[in-house]
């Protein structure tokens, strides 16, 4: 389906051959085709690294921006035009690493946007060294003794900074990612989805076989309202890691809190004249 | 008639409230008013004072000698007795011990306390200077109404008539010749610029002394529609702007030299991905944290090439709160036109100095936003971000607008589709395609503004808000003695450095004497750089206080005439 999805970009995809991106790239366009939407009217956001070339894998708009900063530009965009559906695709280093600091931030701030880190647990592009999702004694060219950094709990951290969608999926499971892909975009608020998905060149501990065995699907009984049950689960990892929706909750997002923005058209269709001005000089009169 | 009075006192005092409704008056009764602030980085105690400059004719700047101190506190006494004039005054509570002739010892506190209130002490101040000038009462009792509505308002205008009542008039005063004026400062006039603009979002990281652009905006956010974010640092800030600039909207961000040093990676994103930008730089001696509520010119060389790899850029350094408001709408029409980012420079000194203006003229404002909306482009002929065009500048399209059009924009290098590309050709061609459009920026580069002499021997160079002290300096050395062949060009535009008026005037200058607020004299040394002229002499301060008329007389009378 994918040559002929109108996501379809003709640019030549650089990804190793056997990179878990590959099938990341087929569920995105198939979850944006089943819903609906047109290449027009989303943009995909990025910083730099292996995922983070994706924008130039889809035929939608889209802004490649600096390693680590895939966000403050997605967060610009949105506010100009609260049209656009903008989702953020990244690494984890990029994500949690380089760009940690926007991240706990935009939570914060729940604007509309949907993140997919692509998770590898491993730096790709600069070839092989810990992503701060490796795991502790996990060697490297530079972590020659293992890592010894406690690793970033993606899940948990974004459960508590107020993100108000939190899920993982695998590009293992298909069906689901593509679910979990499309009610992500769908949430309103910021929506962060941690995809595992294997390096085969430099991650050979992380492997498509690892991700199997260790993950499992949350069972349909699970509920994703209850805050400490969720944070309880984004910490299961020894005895299986869930893949799913973790957390959910409703909470007025940053366009609905700001009357700017949730009054009126987009701020990209408002007509601006210079003496919208006049009235503001009587107060240095 | 110019007089200039001095309140002194410690951060937490009430200082900025007495200068505040003691200016307003003054401008309300129509004189050119001229404020100066020296505040500390600390929010009690400390030293601070505010210098309030009047006029009947107008003011350009503050200056060194003053006419009336009112010291709230004996730093004050210490500190600035010794700078009035022979037959200037300080006033001050009996409390503080007398030690010249020139004070006058007032029971200031006690007529608080009888007033009310001990807090009032600055209304019974306020009532003293206007009676001290012979000013109208009705108006200030009107302000400190207001202000105090809801901390004891009529307390305050008791306090404010003992204070009258203290002193017979002392001065008169012609009647003020303004009717309608603005009081504003640097920082404001950039935030109302950028209204005036069609700003819609104002993305920045508090820093001093920037933040009362986004004060300024944030106060008008509602009801001009602007979304103000108080990013989690300046990197954010930035990138956040480029973001809603890709978008469509006219965004900007704001930041002092620390948080611009943080800037300048997405500066290069802006000058690659060829996203137009505002940004300003309201600058203070650096380096790191340096002096954060002090004023000095010491960005300037490395704003010129802040950002790794080359970008064109535009830098436009701001000389007083007028030209600030007019300057800032034109960076947001460069910005859009050559989709390059602007870089206004400003400094504490103007962000802080509150002048009286003639009231802006709105109808000189045009937004331009130079936008494509060609609907030609087609499945066949799609949109290209960075088409390579016979214009040198590739169509802007809003993303979003268009179905079946997709804008694609791109940090690394690429090609017309704004894909990663490799290729030594296509690199070649979008950087002579980004770095040409300074060909063209340099046709509206506005020449400096030339002051004194047409055809000066002693040629002056100066930059940004030097320009004020600097104009009051050559005007009283030429007064002085009018055989002075004296004149300066004092640059707003700095980059592309407009050179045509420069290498006019060096022909005949026997000597170009360069006036800075760095060390290193970073204008000579862009005029080396751009023109090979050689200026033999620097006058140049780093004190982190902004030079006065006096000090720029004494300096070129000691080093050059």
């Amino acid at each position: 389906m994918n040559e002929s999805s109108r996501f379809h970009s003709s640019d030549e995809v650089a990804w190793c051959p056997g990179c878990g991106n590959h099938a990341l790239l087929s569920i995105l366009k198939q979850a944006l085709e089943e819903l609906e939407k047109k290449p027009h009217e989303v943009l995909i956001c990025s910083g730099i690294g292996q995922a983070a070339k994706t924008p130039h894998y889809v035929n939608a708009n889209g802004f490649n921006g600096l390693h680590g900063r895939a966000i403050p530009p997605a967060f610009g965009a949105k506010v100009a035009n609260k049209d656009l559906t903008v989702i953020i695709n990244s690494g984890d280093g990029d994500s949690y690493g380089e760009g940690g600091n926007h991240l706990i931030h935009n939570m914060r701030r729940n604007l509309d946007i949907t993140h997919f880190v692509h998770d590898n647990m491993i730096y790709g592009l600069t070839k092989g060294q810990a992503s701060p999702t490796t795991r502790t004694g996990h060697t490297t060219g530079i972590q020659t003794e293992g890592v010894v950094l406690n690793p970033l709990n993606p899940l948990a951290l974004a459960i508590t900074m107020g993100a108000t969608f939190v899920a993982r999926g695998f590009v293992g499971e298909k069906e689901q990612l593509v679910e979990l892909m499309k009610q992500a975009i769908t949430h309103k608020g910021y929506a962060l989805l941690d995809i595992f998905q294997p390096c085969v060149i430099f991650n050979k501990i992380n492997t498509f076989q690892w991700y199997k065995e260790h993950t499992f699907r949350l069972p349909e009984s699970y509920d994703p309202t209850d805050r400490a049950t969720a944070l309880q689960m984004a910490f299961e990892w020894d005895n299986g890691i869930p893949l799913g929706v973790l957390f959910k909750e409703d909470r007025a997002t940053y366009t609905e809190s700001i009357e700017v923005l949730r009054e009126g058209p987009p701020l990209v269709d408002r007509e601006l004249k210079p003496d919208r001005v006049v009235p503001f000089l009587d107060d240095y009169k | 008639m110019d007089y200039n009075v001095l309140i002194g006192g410690s951060a937490g005092q009430g200082m900025d409230t007495l200068a505040s409704l003691f200016q307003r008056s003054l401008h309300r009764h129509g004189y050119h008013v001229f404020v100066h602030k020296d505040y500390m980085s600390r929010v009690r105690g400390g030293h601070n004072f505010i210098q309030i400059r009047f006029s009947d004719v107008p003011l350009v700047s503050h200056r060194d000698q003053l006419d009336l101190v009112v010291a709230l506190d004996e730093t004050t006494v210490k500190e600035h007795l010794p700078r009035l004039q022979e037959n200037g005054f300080l006033l001050a509570d009996e409390e503080i011990k007398n030690q010249s002739d020139q004070m006058i010892s007032f029971p200031i506190n006690k007529s608080a306390k009888e007033a009310g209130n001990a807090k009032t002490y600055t209304s019974v101040f306020l009532g003293l200077l206007l009676k001290w000038y012979g000013l109208p009462f009705e108006q200030t009792e009107a302000f400190l109404l207001e202000t105090f509505h809801d901390k004891s308002p009529e307390a305050n205008v008791k306090a404010f008539q003992a204070g009258a009542a203290l002193t017979k008039g002392k001065v008169e005063l012609p009647s003020g010749p303004l009717s309608d004026h603005l009081l504003i400062d640097g920082n404001q006039a950039i935030a109302l610029g950028a209204i005036a603009a069609g700003v819609t979002f104002y993305s920045a990281y508090p820093m001093t002394p920037s933040t009362s652009i986004m004060n300024t905006l944030a106060a008008h956010q509602v009801e001009a529609g602007i979304v103000v974010e108080q990013a989690e640092d300046e990197l954010a800030a930035i990138n956040m702007a480029i973001g809603a600039n890709y978008a469509g909207i006219r965004a900007m961000t704001g930041t002092s030299g620390g948080g611009f040093s943080l800037m300048t990676e997405a500066l290069g994103l802006a000058g690659i991905t060829e996203t137009p930008l505002v940004v300003a730089n309201v600058q203070r001696p650096g380096p790191a944290t340096g002096f954060p509520t002090r004023t000095e010119q010491s960005d300037l060389s490395f704003i010129l090439t802040a950002s790794h790899g080359e970008i064109p850029r535009i830098v436009i350094s701001l000389r007083n709160p007028e030209e600030s408001f007019y300057q800032t709408a034109r960076a947001f029409n460069l910005s859009e036109k050559y989709q390059v980012p602007v870089i206004l420079l400003s400094d504490q000194y103007l962000a802080d100095y509150t002048v009286t203006v003639p009231v802006f003229d709105v109808s000189r404002i045009t937004i331009d936003r130079h936008l494509s909306d060609d609907s030609s482009y087609s499945e066949e002929h799609p949109y290209q971000r960075y088409a390579l065009t016979d214009n040198g500048l590739s169509p802007r399209l809003v993303p979003g607008k268009f179905p079946g059009q997709v804008v694609l924009a791109d940090s690394d290098e690429h090609d017309e589709d704004g894909h990663i590309t490799e290729s030594a050709e296509v690199r070649i061609n979008m950087m002579k395609k980004r770095m040409g459009k300074l060909e063209m920026i340099k046709d509206e580069m506005q020449e400096p503004w030339h002051i004194g002499d047409a055809h000066p021997d002693i040629l002056i160079v100066a930059w940004g808000s030097i320009a004020g002290p600097l104009e009051e300096a050559i005007n009283r050395l030429r007064e002085e003695d009018e055989t002075r062949s004296l004149g300066a060009l004092v640059f707003g535009d700095l980059w592309p450095l407009p050179t045509n008026q420069l290498t006019s005037l060096a022909e005949k200058a026997k000597i170009i004497v360069n006036i800075e607020q760095n060390f290193t004299g970073q204008l000579a040394k862009l005029i080396r750089q751009e023109t090979g002229l050689h200026c033999s002499k620097n006058i140049l301060k780093y004190d982190g206080r902004q030079m006065t008329p006096e000090f720029i007389v004494e300096l070129l009378k000691q080093e050059v005439l």
